[in-house]
């Protein structure tokens, strides 16, 4: 009995604790981001305004000016939106192959597919660059969406397989039998009833798009160039406004963590994937 | 029209073939039941008619038609699973006219349809509901009106109603016949239960092991098995199949008799036992009968209600008219 009353005890105040103090560590960085996207390029550096000082929205003021922020946050919107697109466009089908029709090498197939994952991207850094560059297409929206849908698909992929594998055969069956042919199973069947992983594979596509940098930075300069990029190239030689970087990069954040926050319960769905097998 | 006929059939599943060559005729208007213990490949078989699966050899006709490679939409058949297998983010409504969207009918006609289904199956008051808020018996009726308002060749059951309580089961049994009666299309039914199988079919076929065992009117298999196997599994209680010195006499390997068609005394008769279990069920009582000097416990059917009690002793007289004879190789012989 003592037992249990002890791990009730921890259960109702030890677990919310431990669980607000890692939340805390994790939200620290972000809060120093913003605290410090408000003080003055002086003011950033010193210790003793860490948490006093005098509040200036002059960062996010000259933002538009100092950086063209704008024009970065086209691009990043741009390729994210196209680049899940594109991603879903071949994952949804391709998961529905594996789902419905699994063969002996589908389980080969899921593991070799996410052993690209595995792949250090540096391997493969010059060979872009010299290619894409050959052929006119560094620097362009479509390369960055055409990478950013690739190496996020192996994920997509899947996420969206394990969706599947959750809806009883049964019931695509039955379409079958009511006279569906296989893209009347997908758009009838299928995409309404894993909509809501869909959803969360989606959302998680264009976090991880949105978020993505070493490609990105590597593979643009200015036409396709995404938020990454305009927080990489920020490092002057003259030093570091850390104000007006702040600034900047509280504005290349903000809008993936505001998205978070509102579809919270999408995104614990979609990290938990298979966890609930 | 359903005339449904496979022509040396057979299945595999990679090395392990399910189904050995098959052939089976099921007459327009039939109500035809597979029945067989678990794994006999009844399931197998009705897949392999709707399409569900692939035939590795032979042929599937259907009204004469070769549909062997006839994709599962193009058959003209219609489903009901075990699972019901409806659409849960579909209304009843739309779940019975989802075959009907699928095919292009005008939506006047399709409603019109959906309606007449409905009424049919007392579901008229539930077509707003989601699958979800229906119960099991409701859930199944729209699984078959899903399949009548498509007047399909053939319907095909698969285990309808293997998750539905014994109450529910009798009721839908009787459903399921009158539906028949009324629409008098070819029904393949698949079930696991031979008191479905001897209740509804017009036409039984037993399988063990992908083989038919035999084919037959439910009173054809009752009074006629062919062979030990369909003798033991169709009847319930089942047959007592009695071997060695008893069949012997019969110049038999084993001799049949079935529970009912023995006769209880307190004072004589044929075998002497003493009772184990008596199951009272008011309308009839079974005994199972122990130390006979036969190999197994014989059980006996008495219609009405008699007064014994475990440790009790009766004799048992079968009705030689009714006694069945099997060689060793478990087939029957006359």
């Amino acid at each position: 009995m003592a037992i249990v009353a002890q791990q009730t005890r921890f259960g109702k105040i030890g677990r919310p604790t431990l669980a607000w103090v890692v939340a805390l560590l994790f939200f620290f960085p972000i809060f120093w981001l913003i605290l410090t996207s408000f003080k003055t390029d002086a003011d950033a550096v010193k210790p003793e305004h860490l948490f006093f000082f005098t509040p200036t929205l002059e960062n996010y003021a000259n933002m538009t000016d100092n950086y063209d922020y704008w024009r970065f946050a086209t691009n990043s919107v741009i390729t994210s939106v196209f680049a899940t697109i594109f991603a879903l466009a071949v994952g949804i089908p391709c998961a529905y192959a594996m789902a419905f029709n699994p063969s002996r090498a589908t389980k080969d197939v899921l593991m070799w597919m996410l052993s690209t994952k595995m792949l250090p991207a540096a391997g493969v850094l010059y060979p872009m660059t010299f290619m894409t560059k050959s052929i006119g297409l560094f620097d362009t929206h479509f390369l960055v969406i055409l990478v950013l849908a690739l190496i996020n698909l192996p994920i997509v992929i899947w996420m969206l397989f394990t969706y599947f594998k959750e809806i009883p055969k049964d019931i695509i069956e039955a379409g079958q039998m009511d006279g569906v042919n296989t893209w009347g199973e997908v758009r009838e069947i299928l995409i309404p009833l894993a909509w809501g992983g869909i959803v969360s594979t989606a959302l998680l596509t264009f976090i991880f798009c949105w978020n993505e940098a070493y490609w990105t930075v590597r593979l643009t300069t200015t036409d396709a160039a995404t938020l990454s990029k305009l927080i990489e190239g920020n490092r002057a030689p003259e030093g570091l406004f850390f104000g007006r970087l702040s600034a900047v990069s509280a504005a290349a954040v903000g809008p993936i963590i505001v998205l978070g926050w509102f579809c919270q319960k999408q995104l614990v769905q979609g990290l938990t994937f298979g966890a609930v097998k | 029209m359903g005339r449904i006929v496979l022509e040396d059939v057979t299945k595999s599943f990679g090395e392990t073939q399910v189904i050995p060559p098959l052939n089976l005729t099921i007459e327009d208007g039939d109500f035809a039941v597979f029945v067989g213990p678990s794994g006999c490949g009844k399931s197998t078989l009705l897949r392999l008619i709707a399409g569900l699966e692939e035939t590795t050899s032979g042929k599937v006709l259907i009204d004469g038609d070769d549909a062997t490679l006839v994709p599962p939409a193009k058959r003209g058949l219609a489903m009901v699973f075990q699972s019901y297998a409806l659409y849960p983010h579909m209304t009843v409504r739309k779940n019975i006219a989802f075959p009907l969207r699928m095919s292009g009918m005008p939506q006047a006609q399709i409603d019109e349809k959906v309606m007449a289904a409905a009424t049919s199956l007392n579901l008229v008051d539930y077509l707003e509901q989601k699958p979800g808020q229906l119960s099991g018996g409701q859930r199944q009726r729209v699984a078959i009106g899903r399949a009548i308002v498509r007047e399909p060749a053939a319907f095909l059951f698969d285990e309808p109603l293997s998750n539905l309580d014994a109450a529910l089961r009798v009721g839908m049994r009787i459903e399921i016949g009158e539906l028949h009666n009324k629409l008098k299309t070819t029904m393949i039914y698949v079930t696991h239960d031979q008191v479905e199988a001897m209740t509804m079919a017009d036409k039984i076929v037993v399988l063990q092991a992908g083989v038919i065992e035999q084919v037959g009117s439910p009173l054809d298999l009752y009074h006629r098995p062919e062979n030990k196997f369909v003798a033991g599994f169709i009847g319930s209680p089942k047959m007592n199949l009695i071997e060695g010195a008893e069949a012997a006499k019969h110049n038999a390997d084993t001799i049949g008799i079935r529970p009912e068609h023995m006769s209880v005394s307190k004072t004589e008769g044929l075998w002497k036992g003493t009772v184990g279990v008596a199951e009272h069920l008011g309308s009839d009582t079974f005994i199972h009968v122990h130390d006979t000097g036969l190999d197994d416990i014989v059980t006996v059917r008495i219609t009405g209600d008699i007064a014994v009690k475990h440790g009790d002793t009766i004799y048992l007289s079968p009705d030689m008219t009714q006694l069945h004879k099997f060689d060793a190789e478990g087939l029957r012989q006359e």
